[in-house]
C-alpha cells in the first residue's frame, strides 16, 4: 500500500526523518508510535505531501506521490487539531468538504451516529473542542478512500464517542481499509493495532505486532513496553 | 472722451455718405477689377464693394477715407508677396474680407491690414489665415477692430508674428476677436487708454496678451486658453484686468499671467483654472486681488523678488497643487478672507471665517523650487508630515505669511 | 481555485471585519460628500485616505487571515486540491473581499450622489482601480510574509514594518536622495524610484489626474514624455499589474515548497 524508501526531512539544522524506509502493507491498522518530536507527524504528512521531503520516496498504491494532488481522493486524514474556517456553519462546512471532494459520501449515517444534528445550523466557532472533534471525525469517515490517517483521533471525546470511534474503525477495517493512527493513549492503541511501528529520532526503531512488542522489552504491558524502549534508549 | 470721438465720427461718417458718397464695385468681370483701381477710382468717403471672388493682389495702399466692404467674404490672396493692406488715411472703414497669404520676412513686420498715423479707422468682419503679422495697429488711435478672426500656422516664435499688435496706439477698442496659432495673439507696447474686451486669444505660441511698457489699459471678460504662456503684463501702471478666463497654459515656464514690473493694478474677479502657475508674480506693488478663482493650478501664486503691499482678499483658492509659493522669508502682503480649499480648521464662534489662521506657503513647495524632481513626492504622507511639522513651527517659510480670517465657504 | 477562492471569499463577506471594512468606507464616502458638497475635493481626500489606508488594511487582513486560517489550510491540503490552487484561492478570497469592501464602500454614496453626472468620474474611477491594485499587491506582499515566517508576531511586525516603509521611509529617503544629488540630472531617478514602491506608483497615477498642472512645470524632458502625454499613465498602470504579478508568482512558487 504504502512504499518508504530513504526519506530524509531536515526542518532547518533539526533532522527529524533519517533515511527512513517504511513499507505498510495493505489492510489492516498499523498505529504509529513514538515520543514527542520523533517524527510522527512529520511522516504522516510527507505521506499527505503536506511537507515535501527533502530526499527520498514515498509511493501508494504504486505511484511515486512527489507534486501529485489527485491521489488524496483515495486517502481520509483526521487532522490532530480540529480548527475550521469560524464563520461557517457545520453543515456548510461539510457540504464544502464534499464539493471539494467530488465523491460519494455517507454523512448522514455519521451526524447521527455521533448526534451531531443540533450542531448542523451553528458556527464553528462556537462549537466545544469535542465536538469539533467529532465533525472532524465526521469529515473524516465519510467518505470511502482506501487509506485512512487518524493524527490524535480521541483527542477531546467522551467516553461514549470514543466507543463509536473504535466501532467505526474497526467497521472500516473490516471493509479491508488500510488505517494509519497515532495515539498517545496505549490503552487505545493496544485495542485497535494490528501492528506497531515506532518511531524513534527519525528512524523506524521497531516494527511488528504488538506481541512481538511485548516480547522483546519483556514487558506485559504496552504502555511499559514503550516506556521500556524509551528509557533503554536514553541509558543506551 | 473715447465714446464721445466715435460718435462724431459716426455722425460725420453717415451724413458724408448720404450727402455724396457713391459705391464703386469691384468684381472679377466688372469694369473695376482690382482693389487698388478702385482705391485709385474712388473719392473721399466712397464705399467699394468688393463682389466674391479671389483678388491677388498685394500692397494695396488705402490713402483716403474709404469704406471698403466684401460682399460674401471675398478673397485677398497676397500669394507670400508681402504686406496686403495698409492705411494711411484716417475715417477708413474695412469690413468682411478674407485675406490668406501675408508674406514672411525676417526684416520687416508685414502685416495683413497695417494701420499707420491714422484716426478714426474700423475693422470688422474680417478674417486673416495664412499670415505673419495680422491686425499691425502703428502710431494710430481712436479705432476699433471688431469682431474678426485671425488663424494663424505659427510653430516657432522666431519666424512668426502677432495677431493683433498696438504700437504707440492710444484710444483703441478690441473687441470681439478670436485669435489663434499666432505668436502673441495681442500685443501691446507703448500703447495707452487701450480696451481690450470678450476676445478669444487660444493656442498661441507664446502669449495670449503681451503688455510691453503700455499704461492705463482695461481688459475684461477675454478668454485666454492654452497659449505658450497666458498673458504678460509687463513694465506697467494702471491696468485694469477684469473678469478673464486663463485657462491651460501648461509648461516649465508658463502661466496663466504674468506681473512683471506692474505697479497698481487692480485685479478682480478672473478665473485662473489648470494652468502650471497662476500668477507668477515678479516686482510688483501695490496691486489688489479680488474676487478671483484659482481652479486646480499647479501653483496658485508663485511671488518671486520683492513685491509689496499687495493685498489678496476674498479670492477661492480651490485645488491647487500648491496654493502660494515664495522664494524668500520676506513678506509685505496682505491675504485676507480668502477660501483655501486646503483650510482644514473650524469656525466655533460661526462668523464664517476660520478661528485658526491659514498658512498658504508649504515647506514642500519651498523644497520644490530647490530640488524641482521632488514634485514626483507630491501628496505623499511623509510630505503631509513635513508640512505639518513646518505649519506648527515655521522653520524655512514666512513666518508672517498668513490668512488669519480664512473663509468657511467658498465665494460664489 | 475557484472553489478554493469562493469559500475564502464567502467566509470573509460573513466576517466581522469585512463589515467594518466596508461601513468604513460607506461612512467615509458618505461624509465626504454630504458635508463637503464638493465631488472633487472628496476624491482629493479620498485619495489620502486610499494610498495609506488601503495598503495598511490589506496587509493587516493578509497577515492575518493567513495565519488565523493556518489550520484550514492543513485541512485542505489534505483535500484533493492542487496546491496552487489553495493558496491562489485563499489570496484572491482575501483581495477579493477587500477590494470588493472598497468599490462598494466608496461607490455607492459617489452614485447615489450623482458620481455619473459629475465631470469627476475618471478620477474617481481612477481612484477605485488604484486602491483595487494597492489592495491585489500589499495582501500578496502580506501572504509573502506570512509563508516565511512561522512566528506570527513576527510576521504582523514585518507586516506592519513593510507598510511603514513604503508608504512613509521609503519617501524619506527618496527625498533626501533628492537633495543630497540635486546638482545632477535626477528625473530618470527620481521616475524609476517611484516605480520601485506601489504606493508611489498608485500616487503618480493620480497625480497625473489631479496635478498635471504642476508636474507639467517641471523642464526636465524625460518628466516631459512621461507626464505630457499618454506614457505616464501606461507604464505605471504596466508597472502596477508586474507588481501585482510577481509577489502573486513568488507566493505561489513558495507555497510549493513549503512544509505544512
Amino acid at each position: 500500500m504504502i512504499q518508504i524508501d530513504n526519506l530524509c526531512k531536515r526542518f532547518g539544522k533539526n533532522e527529524v526523518l533519517r533515511n527512513l524506509d517504511l513499507t505498510i502493507e495493505p489492510k489492516g491498522i498499523v498505529a504509529i508510535l513514538g515520543p514527542n518530536g520523533s517524527g510522527k507527524t512529520t511522516l504522516i504528512k510527507s505521506i499527505l505531501g503536506m511537507v515535501i521531503p527533502n530526499q527520498g520516496t514515498i509511493t501508494i498504491s504504486g505511484e511515486n506521490i512527489r507534486n501529485k494532488w489527485k491521489y488524496l481522493r483515495d486517502i481520509e486524514y483526521l487532522p490532530q487539531i480540529a480548527n475550521f474556517p469560524n464563520n461557517l456553519k457545520v453543515r456548510e462546512l461539510i457540504r464544502m468538504i464534499k464539493d471539494l471532494h467530488q465523491q460519494p459520501s455517507k454523512e448522514e449515517k455519521l451526524i447521527a451516529l455521533f448526534g451531531l444534528e443540533p450542531f448542523l445550523d451553528k458556527k464553528l466557532s462556537t462549537l466545544s473542542g469535542g465536538t469539533k472533534q467529532k465533525v472532524n471525525i465526521v469529515m473524516t469517515f465519510m467518505f470511502d478512500g482506501p487509506l485512512i490517517i487518524l493524527d490524535e483521533p480521541t483527542t477531546g471525546l467522551d467516553p461514549a464517542a470514543l466507543i463509536q470511534l473504535k466501532q467505526l474503525i474497526q467497521e472500516e477495517k473490516s471493509n479491508g481499509k488500510t488505517i494509519l493512527v497515532t495515539s498517545h493513549i496505549m490503552q487505545f492503541v493496544e485495542e485497535v493495532a494490528d501492528e506497531v511501528v515506532y518511531l524513534l529520532e527519525g528512524k523506524i526503531y521497531f516494527k511488528g505486532s504488538i506481541d512481538q512488542l511485548k516480547k522483546m522489552t519483556n514487558q506485559t504491558n504496552v504502555e511499559h513496553a514503550i516506556a521500556a524502549i524509551a528509557s533503554e534508549n536514553v541509558h543506551a | 472722451m473715447q465714446s464721445k470721438h466715435k460718435l462724431t465720427f459716426i455722425l460725420l461718417f453717415v451724413i458724408l455718405s448720404f450727402a455724396n458718397a457713391k459705391t464703386i464695385q469691384v468684381c472679377a468681370d466688372c469694369e473695376v477689377n482690382t482693389i487698388k483701381k478702385g482705391i485709385a477710382l474712388a473719392a473721399d468717403f466712397d464705399t467699394l464693394l468688393i463682389k466674391k471672388g479671389t483678388y491677388n493682389e498685394f500692397n494695396i495702399r488705402v490713402n483716403k477715407p474709404l469704406t471698403i466692404i466684401g460682399e460674401n467674404y471675398p478673397i485677398i490672396d497676397g500669394k507670400d508677396q508681402g504686406e496686403i493692406i495698409t492705411v494711411v488715411s484716417d475715417n477708413v472703414t474695412i469690413d468682411g474680407l478674407f485675406i490668406i497669404n501675408v508674406g514672411t520676412s525676417y526684416t520687416e513686420d508685414y502685416a495683413a491690414i497695417r494701420v499707420v498715423k491714422s484716426k478714426n479707422f474700423l475693422i470688422q468682419n474680417v478674417v486673416l489665415e495664412k499670415l505673419f503679422f495680422g491686425i499691425y495697429l502703428e502710431k494710430s488711435s481712436y479705432g476699433r477692430v471688431y469682431h474678426n478672426k485671425i488663424i494663424g500656422d505659427a510653430v516657432e516664435e522666431f519666424n512668426s508674428g502677432n495677431g493683433i499688435q498696438l504700437w504707440y496706439s492710444k484710444h483703441i477698442e478690441v473687441e470681439q476677436n478670436i485669435v489663434q496659432h499666432v505668436r502673441d495673439g495681442i500685443y501691446l507696447e507703448f500703447s495707452d487708454d487701450i480696451l481690450i474686451k470678450n476676445n478669444s486669444s487660444t493656442n498661441n505660441v507664446r502669449y495670449g496678451l503681451h503688455f510691453m511698457f503700455s499704461n492705463n489699459d482695461i481688459y475684461e471678460n477675454n478668454v485666454f486658453e492654452n497659449n505658450g504662456s497666458g498673458v504678460a503684463v509687463m513694465f506697467s501702471k494702471e491696468i485694469v484686468m477684469r473678469n478673464n478666463t486663463f485657462r491651460k497654459n501648461w509648461g516649465s515656464a508658463s502661466f496663466g499671467m504674468l506681473l512683471k514690473e506692474i505697479n497698481d493694478a487692480e485685479i478682480t474677479g478672473n478665473t485662473f483654472e489648470e494652468n502650471t502657475v497662476g500668477i507668477s508674480i515678479e516686482g510688483s506693488n501695490r496691486i489688489k486681488y479680488l474676487n478671483n478663482n484659482f481652479l486646480n493650478n499647479g501653483w496658485a501664486l508663485k511671488v518671486r523678488g520683492a513685491c509689496y503691499g499687495n493685498t489678496f482678499s476674498a479670492n477661492n483658492f480651490l485645488h491647487n497643487s500648491f496654493d502660494v509659493s515664495y522664494n524668500s522669508k520676506l513678506n509685505d502682503n496682505i491675504f485676507k478672507g480668502n477660501y483655501w480649499s486646503k483650510y482644514t480648521g473650524y469656525d466655533l464662534d460661526k462668523d464664517g471665517t476660520g478661528d485658526v489662521p491659514y498658512r498658504p506657503v508649504k515647506l514642500f513647495s519651498y523644497i520644490v523650487n530647490r530640488t524641482p524632481e521632488t514634485i514626483v513626492l507630491l501628496r505623499s504622507l511623509f510630505m503631509d508630515i513635513i508640512d505639518f511639522s513646518e505649519k506648527v513651527s515655521p522653520v524655512f517659510t514666512p513666518d508672517k505669511l498668513l490668512d488669519a480670517t480664512p473663509l468657511m465657504k467658498q465665494i460664489q | 481555485m475557484l472553489k478554493i477562492l469562493k469559500y475564502s471569499f464567502y467566509d470573509l463577506i460573513r466576517s466581522r471585519w469585512s463589515y467594518v471594512y466596508f461601513l468604513f468606507y460607506l461612512a467615509l464616502g458618505f461624509v465626504l460628500l454630504f458635508l463637503n458638497n464638493d465631488v472633487s475635493k472628496a476624491v482629493i481626500t479620498l485619495m489620502n485616505v486610499i494610498i495609506v489606508l488601503v495598503p495598511l488594511i490589506g496587509t493587516i487582513f493578509g497577515v492575518m487571515y493567513y495565519y488565523n486560517s493556518r489550520e484550514f489550510t492543513e485541512l485542505l491540503l489534505a483535500q484533493p486540491i492542487r496546491r496552487t490552487s489553495i493558496f491562489l484561492g485563499q489570496y484572491f478570497g482575501v483581495a477579493g473581499s477587500l477590494a470588493l469592501s472598497l468599490v462598494l464602500g466608496l461607490g455607492i454614496p459617489f452614485v447615489i450622489y450623482g458620481l455619473f453626472r459629475s465631470d469627476a468620474i475618471f478620477d474617481f474611477t481612477l481612484l477605485l482601480v488604484t486602491g483595487a491594485f494597492l489592495t491585489l499587491i500589499f495582501t500578496a506582499l502580506s501572504f509573502n510574509i506570512a509563508l516565511s515566517n512561522e512566528n506570527k508576531i513576527k510576521g504582523f511586525g514585518y507586516a506592519v514594518l513593510l507598510w511603514l516603509f513604503m508608504a512613509v521611509i521609503y519617501d524619506g529617503l527618496f527625498l533626501m536622495s533628492l537633495i543630497v544629488f540635486e546638482e545632477y540630472p535626477l528625473d530618470t531617478f527620481s521616475l524609476i524610484a517611484t516605480m520601485l514602491n506601489p504606493i508611489d506608483l498608485s500616487r503618480t497615477l493620480i497625480l497625473l489626474k489631479l496635478d498635471i498642472s504642476a508636474l507639467l512645470g517641471y523642464t526636465g524632458a524625460v518628466f516631459k514624455d512621461f507626464f505630457g502625454t499618454n506614457k505616464g499613465l501606461f507604464i505605471s498602470l504596466i508597472m502596477l499589474v508586474l507588481w501585482t504579478v510577481i509577489p502573486v508568482w513568488r507566493l505561489v512558487s513558495k507555497a510549493k515548497a513549503k512544509d505544512f
